[in-house]
């Protein structure tokens, strides 16, 4: 579609993730993941996987304190990490005199 | 009446008159499938939440039960029952729905022969005439509490157990037609620290033999004076070592056949179960559907099911505990 390497990065992920999305509200994602394993848990589909199952697991108990409340209740971890780590690398960049920047 | 240091000795001898299983999908697919009185086809059972379901399972089983058993509701005295949900929510709306007396107890996949015991000391010591006892899991309910999402795609070991979707109920009374309630041993806690939620039928198989041992020592028996000893739901990773640990301290487990309601319930080889099936309903549907059917056709006069309970919650194995767990023993013959 005529977009360049970096352009097209943003598109992937997103239909990787409309993709996990759709097998778990199918119920096959799970199935898929006892075969492959940390295959389908490392990408940014085990992160969607993980969201959607817990927004339809808690759906029963109501849009804002089962949906809402829960849907983080897997991903919310590698979101606190994440930024935590990313916290400790920009230090570790400052303080090497990469002046904070790439 | 106490026999030994912790077994109940009936010797009033009460019956189990009639007994129901009603189990899901995946035991509809298992060995036993004809065993059971009802198969549902799909896990949701129709229902909006996998809550509702497994609470839909215990009620059809308690109904076909006292069916089976020929009485009426208003006959029965009390229900005793228990499940693997918080606050054992399943049986308190199947008790709402029964309207029974109702005693609510917390045995984990022990629960089954725990709420027989009981039912039947009542009924031994003349305190009912007709007490119903009953149990209930569901696949779903149990990974939704206890582990992730049922949909959310975490590899399991193959030391994991899947929780079987089912329930089993049986109505109890002083005389009748129907197999016997002998004695039942009530076992205490074991804890060898065991960590892995994943792994318990390792953890439980030491509390399974400390049962077993106590039974006979207690009684007086011997493995020779049962035609079958099953464990509750040790599978098979736990079934080679309460074996190993039997023979070890010279319990000639050889002089009968020593299985596992876990390892009977599915075809381990054949569906994705890991290592077997697990939970309240695995042992109360293999002993309420498959071993009394067995016992009534005369296959098997004399059986100990040996019904093993993790006692774990989420929140104390997350909090780095050990399992602590639990074996009952009840031994049922048939009628002579």
């Amino acid at each position: 579609m005529g977009m360049s390497k970096e352009d097209a990065s943003n598109p992937t992920v997103a239909v990787l993730i409309l993709i996990s999305v759709i097998l778990t509200s199918l119920g096959v994602y799970d199935k898929i993941a006892q075969w492959a394993g940390a295959g389908t848990a490392v990408p940014v589909t085990g992160f969607a996987n993980s969201m959607c199952s817990a927004a339809l697991e808690h759906r029963s108990e109501g849009l804002v304190l089962g949906v809402g409340a829960n849907m983080f209740k897997l991903a919310g971890s590698v979101i606190v990490f994440g930024t935590v780590a990313a916290f400790f690398v920009g230090i570790a960049h400052l303080l090497l005199g990469t002046n904070g920047g790439h | 009446m106490l026999r030994g240091n912790q077994t109940w000795w009936f010797e009033n001898r009460p019956v189990i008159i009639g007994a129901a299983t009603v189990v899901g999908p995946d035991e509809g697919d298992g060995p036993l499938a004809a065993d059971f009185d009802l198969v549902h086809p799909e896990l949701d059972m129709q229902q909006k939440s996998w809550e509702k379901a497994e609470r839909l399972l215990l009620e059809q089983a308690t109904d076909f039960a006292i069916q089976n058993a020929r009485i009426d509701k208003d006959q029965l005295q009390f229900y005793v029952g228990g499940d693997l949900m918080n606050q054992i929510i399943s049986n308190t709306f199947a008790a709402r729905a029964l309207g029974v007396p109702y005693i609510g107890v917390f045995g984990a996949c022990s629960t089954s022969m725990e709420t027989l015991a009981i039912a039947s000391m009542m009924v031994n010591s003349n305190s009912a005439d007709y007490a119903l006892a009953g149990t209930c899991s569901h696949n779903c309910t149990a990974e939704k509490q206890f582990r992730y999402p049922t949909e959310y795609g975490s590899q399991k070991p193959p030391t994991a157990q899947y929780t079987v979707t089912g329930a089993g109920a049986a109505v109890i009374a002083a005389s009748g037609d129907g197999p016997v309630v002998e004695c039942a041993t009530i076992g205490k806690i074991v804890d060898l620290g065991i960590k892995d939620p994943f792994n318990m039928g390792a953890a439980m198989a030491p509390a399974a033999v400390d049962t077993i041992q106590s039974h006979f020592n207690d009684t007086g028996r011997t493995p020779k004076d049962y035609d079958l000893i099953v464990t509750g739901d040790l599978a098979s990773v736990g079934h080679p070592i309460a074996t190993e640990l039997l023979m070890r301290d010279g319990v000639p487990m050889d002089q009968t056949v020593f299985n596992d309601c876990g390892l009977m319930v599915y075809d381990i080889s054949r569906q994705k179960v890991q290592a077997g099936g697990s939970g309240c309903g695995c042992s109360a549907v293999v002993t309420y559907g498959h071993l009394l059917k067995r016992i009534a056709k005369g296959e098997l006069k004399r059986v100990l099911v040996v019904a093993t309970g993790a006692l774990l919650s989420p929140l104390s194995f997350q909090q780095g505990e050990s399992i602590p767990c639990i074996a009952h023993a009840v031994a049922i013959s048939g009628k002579e």
